[in-house]
């Protein structure tokens, strides 16, 4: 019994080891090709809408929703301490622009876009496209994951503004017609408090968690095996691995943001 | 000229090619036949370095390919290479235009503005008008694969490798495939590598034939000669393929 859970560690173990290092030699081609060739402008504009236009509607109704709702708790709670609404746009604000704006944002882009990404780039490697692109004078690095990493990098971040954004006007609506707070000064609770630096620690955050996003898609888009089968299995571990690294990573590069005065 | 030298390929749970050895000269149809799971894709995907063979020369035009990592050197020598796989391997988001151009671009310096042409003769070439439009989900399977060759040869490639042309197909498209080959190999003059099980094809087509068996090449030799070998899985083959051995 104890000699085959140590070897069922050590097989752990090993194959960790194994997926580290060949994403490490993956993230080291990128990076290679990023600065060796000829930018995909068509192939990177045809990634940012798939990533980023086709996650709109999705974004805006999460953060709308989330923005409405975090407005009626906080308005409720405050009337029960204080008998009135207090400071319900910066509350909403500080909530949506340094945490649930670009959490949310993420999950939504790693569940929709990342999906996509590795069932896209599966598929290809089961029925042998992969090593088409060889053969007819393109790396696979190059052609595609460059491109989807610019896309990531570029259309996540402009999400998240975007759902900030709405998610405050999410709030200011529930405020109106639920709380009795007029918009003035709702939007005065949230610019008379909320400081760039905080927009600042949420927006920096996106990009940590894009790099991530497209890493995991890509990685387990190239590493799929075993048919139809095998793009379904693959495709559910991309996703469930990038939503547990975004809140994983959200707590540390948070705690590294506030230790530098972000 | 393709000198192949002591090529050596293994997997976790076996070795697939042993100290393989062969010479494939200029203009010459060379297949290499084998029951399924030998090896024989194995083989071609190292001629072309899709696989990396443990040790061994791959020398395409005196330029040694076998174990180099160097991507540009790779891509050069790729370059004299067409490859016909086995499913087509045809960009599903791509037109079949999109498909059969797509090398044009990243192989030759052919301007954008000529691609429409070159796609509509190769398409020609083999056998096929009016679907440059139409995706790859809309082609039967005979369509995919001739699209697929049409992809194969627009950059000219003074190889071409297919890997197993007529799996899946049924009588009369394997027929058409194989007079495809003939004809790519008469019209273009391109040096061709075909891998298959179907041991007719290669008796019929070929200007030689090498037998992949247990990692290695058993018996290399000309159709005719190839008939008569006293080689016991030569023989078995031929049995189990039903061809005579005169």
């Amino acid at each position: 019994m104890k000699h085959r859970f140590t070897e069922y560690v050590g097989r752990e173990f090993i194959s960790l080891a194994e997926t580290m290092g060949t994403a490490a030699l993956m993230l080291k081609s990128v990076v290679f090709w990023l600065f060796r060739s000829r930018f995909e402008a068509g192939e990177t504009a045809k990634q940012a809408v798939t990533i980023g236009v086709d996650s709109l509607i999705v974004t805006a109704l999460t953060s709308f929703f989330t923005g409405m709702v975090l407005s009626l708790q906080t308005g409720i709670s405050s009337k029960n301490l204080f008998n009135e609404p207090l400071y319900i746009g910066t509350m909403v604000a500080f909530s949506m622009v340094k945490e649930l704006g670009p959490v949310l944002t993420s999950i939504v882009v790693a569940g929709r876009a990342g999906a996509v990404v590795t069932a896209e780039i599966g598929t290809m490697k089961v029925t042998e496209q992969i090593d088409a692109l060889y053969t007819l004078g393109t790396n696979p690095t190059r052609y595609l994951l460059v491109p989807r990493y610019i896309a990531f990098m570029i259309t996540l971040p402009l999400l998240t503004v975007f759902a900030d954004f709405i998610g405050i006007i999410g709030g200011c609506l529930v405020g109106m017609v639920k709380l009795g707070i007029p918009s003035s000064v709702y939007f005065d609770d949230v610019f008379n408090f909320l400081k760039v630096s905080d927009f600042l620690h949420g927006f920096l955050k996106t990009f940590f968690f894009a790099f991530m996003i497209a890493t995991v898609s890509c990685y387990k888009g190239l590493n799929t095996r075993g048919g139809a089968e095998g793009v379904g299995k693959a495709t559910t571990e991309a996703v469930v691995t990038s939503m547990v690294l975004v809140m994983v990573l959200d707590y540390f590069i948070s705690a590294a943001l506030v230790a530098v005065g972000i | 000229m393709i000198e192949i030298r002591n090529l050596n390929k293994s997997f976790p749970d076996k070795q697939v090619l042993k100290n393989i050895s062969v010479d494939i000269k200029d203009g010459e149809l060379f297949s290499v036949i084998g029951p399924s799971g030998i090896g024989k894709s194995t083989f071609i995907k190292c001629i072309i370095r899709l696989l990396k063979p443990e040790s061994g020369e791959i020398v395409v035009d005196g330029q040694d390919i076998g174990r180099t990592s160097d991507e540009f050197k790779l891509a050069r020598v790729r370059r004299s290479f067409g490859y016909l796989f086995q499913e087509g391997a045809l960009f599903d988001s791509l037109t079949v235009l999109e498909n059969v151009a797509f090398g044009l671009k990243y192989l030759t310096d052919i301007p954008k503005s000529g691609y429409a042409k070159i796609v509509r003769e190769k398409l020609a070439l083999v056998g096929l008008k009016d679907v440059e439009n139409l995706k790859p989900a809309e082609l039967s399977v005979g369509m995919k694969k001739r699209v697929s060759l049409a992809r194969s040869i627009a950059a000219e490639p003074k190889y071409i490798l297919y890997d197993e042309p007529t799996t899946g197909l049924d009588p009369v498209t394997t027929g058409m495939v194989k007079d495809l080959i003939l004809d790519m190999r008469a019209k273009l003059n391109i040096t061709t590598v075909v891998v298959t099980h179907d041991l007719n094809l290669a008796l019929e087509i070929s200007s030689r034939v090498a037998m992949l068996y247990g990692g290695e090449f058993v018996e290399v030799s000309e159709p005719a000669k190839f008939r008569r070998s006293e080689n016991k899985g030569v023989k078995e083959f031929m049995e189990i393929s039903h061809l005579s051995r005169k």
